[in-house]
């Protein structure tokens, strides 16, 4: 008995080593234990950091609302071409603390600028993707399950817009209209270029989840369709939805702000394109007022890492063989 | 070579042709869509500038008639239809004697240039930078290199190109701030003008370059890693074959097709962005040109240059997806 168990059980724990030498990723995991609280997909750092830095802007967004008085945002407010806190303009100017970040060239305060202008910056993306994604949802799903010539015509729609580079046809819109929209106007009509995209990568999605057995399974079990998309197929699909929402809200505010740095964005709050707008056409940077341009830059510029960094989070948390590679 | 199925031929014509009908009836339609008419608008914007326009009634009664608004709308449609294809995109409002053909013309090379060669760095980098991430043999250093220089990514293009302006143009001034090439030269093939223009067209590219290869290293890293452990790989490494062949052939190679098909999905970004940059660069492309438009209000420009824009875009997506065959072999034996 004990003989047999002995050399029954060596050649097993050969060939498991065997195994574990060709995927090395593996062995890094067995000694946690299959049951370990932390290696749940959500603790991804990318994703919490990138959320975590969204968190810090609007808790700064919220903080400045309560102890900053946004009307310095107004034009006129404030004196002119004041630099930041320790520094000196070309006038040789030092900066004042009643206004921290400086002020511009019409007497708006910087720092009551950001609070007010970044929120409406990512408000743009916020409604353009949501709206965009909505399309995109009920579209992907309707290619990849109806199938057949409702598939062609909405494959043939989203070739035909995707190459079109919609920031030409809303400039074209934006100076036929010969006045000023309004954030959600110009939302809406960026918008009508952000459904191509996640609509064509869900309709892929779905057309590779249809083949899978539970939704087999819920086919020959008389399921509705509209129930087989929404309650079987979509809660799988969640974390590629979301992935695919912030890559939308990116392009979104990515546009917004090309069309501000055009100056046919709404002006008379500026968001943090506009403001740029203003210091490009003011010459900021030929009078070497960094701060105007400077700072909504690198605010901007952080919006967009936070936003790329969930969603690379999100795709790792989609995809089990992108996270052993970390 | 050049033997893919008849059906995806004639279905990337299709999807070309729609692609520019599309184009030129949203530049038909947005305009009439617009309260009031180009005219009296046209008339409005000079008197804004000018104070007061005489005779009035008379300019817009006869320019009227010249551009034939008051035919019926289907009339107007199929009659501009019909000069879009022959490229009669009018005249310019603002540089008048200069039709819009003209103008872009003009303008193109420099843009198609700028996009070209950037595209050709970024994808290039992007791709090797990515294949170095997931690659087994790949020095430690470079595994730590590689994301730094990659922070740039997902920061607009426009944005990088004014830090970069202010930098490199203002700060350390290395690089020109303004134009393709330099003050008063002549564009001609002479060695002395391609340098100016190379010169010119640094930052302006680097900016475009920064921004957008961390996105093809970061695809072409997650396609790389999904085959890592395939059968066929650790095949390959066991037969011995030297790793630099396999990153080449077995990595690169598979998953460099996905990321063609990715660049023609991201085109039309690719194209905002540089007109962006154009601006930001006063580079004399496209974008310069849509910027000048849009200040002195000069609405055929705006609409020709973004029409010709969009079949630039609709154009290099169908030579890119006709070029598949030539990268790889498998699609051209698809068809028959």
């Amino acid at each position: 008995m004990a003989d047999s168990s002995g050399s029954g059980g060596k050649p097993v724990a050969d060939l498991d080593s065997r195994f574990s030498n060709l995927a090395p990723s593996s062995t890094g995991r067995k000694k946690t234990g299959r049951f370990n609280r932390f290696d749940n997909p959500l603790l991804n750092w990318k994703f919490l950091s990138g959320a975590g830095i969204f968190g810090f802007i609007f808790f700064l967004i919220f903080l400045g609302n309560q102890f900053w008085d946004t009307d310095l945002a107004l034009a006129g407010s404030s004196p002119l071409n004041m630099p930041p806190v320790g520094f000196t303009n070309w006038r040789d100017q030092e900066g004042i603390p009643e206004h921290p970040l400086g002020t511009e060239n019409s007497g708006r305060d910087m720092l009551a600028l950001l609070i007010v202008g970044t929120p409406r910056t990512i408000g743009v993306g916020v409604i353009a993707a949501s709206v965009g994604m909505g399309a995109g949802i009920l579209l992907g799903f309707m290619a990849g399950f109806v199938g057949g010539i409702v598939d062609d015509v909405i494959r043939l729609m989203t070739d035909v817009v995707i190459p079109i580079p919609s920031l030409l046809v809303l400039i074209v819109i934006q100076s036929a209209l010969q006045r000023e929209m309004d954030l959600v106007t110009m939302a809406l009509l960026i918008s009508m270029f952000s459904w191509a995209a996640p609509t064509r990568y869900i309709r892929s999605q779905v057309l590779s989840m249809r083949e899978s057995g539970y939704v087999q399974m819920a086919q020959l079990s008389g399921v509705p369709t509209r129930d087989i998309m929404y309650r079987e197929m979509m809660p799988n699909l969640l974390p590629y939805l979301a992935a695919s929402y912030i890559g939308n809200m990116t392009g979104a505010i990515l546009q917004a702000v090309g069309l501000e740095l055009l100056g046919l964005g709404p002006q008379r709050i500026p968001s943090l394109g506009v403001t740029i707008f203003f210091s490009i056409e003011a010459a900021a940077l030929l009078r070497n007022m960094w701060w105007w341009w400077g700072i909504p830059t690198v605010i901007l510029a952080v919006v967009f890492i936070a936003l790329l960094l969930i969603n690379l989070g999100l795709d790792e948390i989609a995809n089990p063989r992108l996270r052993k590679a970390n | 070579m050049g033997s893919f199925s008849l059906n995806y031929l004639l279905r990337r014509l299709l999807v070309f042709f729609l692609t520019i009908w599309v184009a030129a009836t949203l530049m038909f339609i947005i305009p009439r869509l617009a309260p009031g008419d180009p005219i009296s608008a046209m008339i409005a914007r000079m008197s804004q500038f000018e104070g007061f326009v005489e005779n009035a009634d008379l300019i817009i009664e006869s320019w009227r008639k010249r551009f034939g608004l008051d035919d019926p709308l289907y009339v107007q449609y199929f009659r501009y239809l019909g000069n879009t294809l022959r490229l009669d995109l009018g005249y310019s409002m603002g540089n008048f004697p200069a039709t819009v053909a003209e103008l872009v013309g003009r303008a193109l090379p420099w843009t198609i240039g700028l996009i070209g060669i950037s595209t050709f760095i970024f994808f290039t980098v992007g791709n090797l930078c990515g294949a170095l991430l997931a690659w087994y043999k790949s020095p430690k250093w470079l595994k730590v290199m590689i994301p730094i220089t990659m922070s740039f990514t997902s920061v607009p293009p426009a944005l990088l190109s004014l830090l970069l302006v202010y930098i490199f143009a203002f700060q350390i001034p290395i690089f020109p701030e303004l134009n393709a090439y330099g003050r008063g030269m002549v564009p001609a093939f002479t060695l002395e003008f391609i340098g100016s223009v190379l010169y010119h067209g640094f930052l302006p590219s680097m900016s475009i370059v920064l921004a957008t290869f961390g996105y093809w290293a970061l695809g072409m890293r997650g396609m790389l890693v999904t085959i890592e452990g395939e059968d066929y790989m650790i095949l390959a490494q066991a037969k011995g074959l030297k790793p630099f062949y396999i990153l080449y052939r077995y990595m690169i190679r598979n998953a460099i097709l996905p990321q063609m098909t990715a660049l023609t999905l991201s085109l039309g970004l690719l194209i905002n962005g540089s007109v962006l940059v154009e601006i930001m660069f006063t580079y004399n492309g496209m974008g310069s040109l849509i910027y000048a438009s849009i200040n002195t209000l000069d609405f055929g420009l705006i609409q020709g240059t973004a029409f010709i824009l969009i079949v630039s875009s609709a154009l290099a997506v169908l030579i890119i997806d006709l070029s598949y065959p030539l990268i790889d072999p498998r699609i051209s034996l698809e068809g028959r």
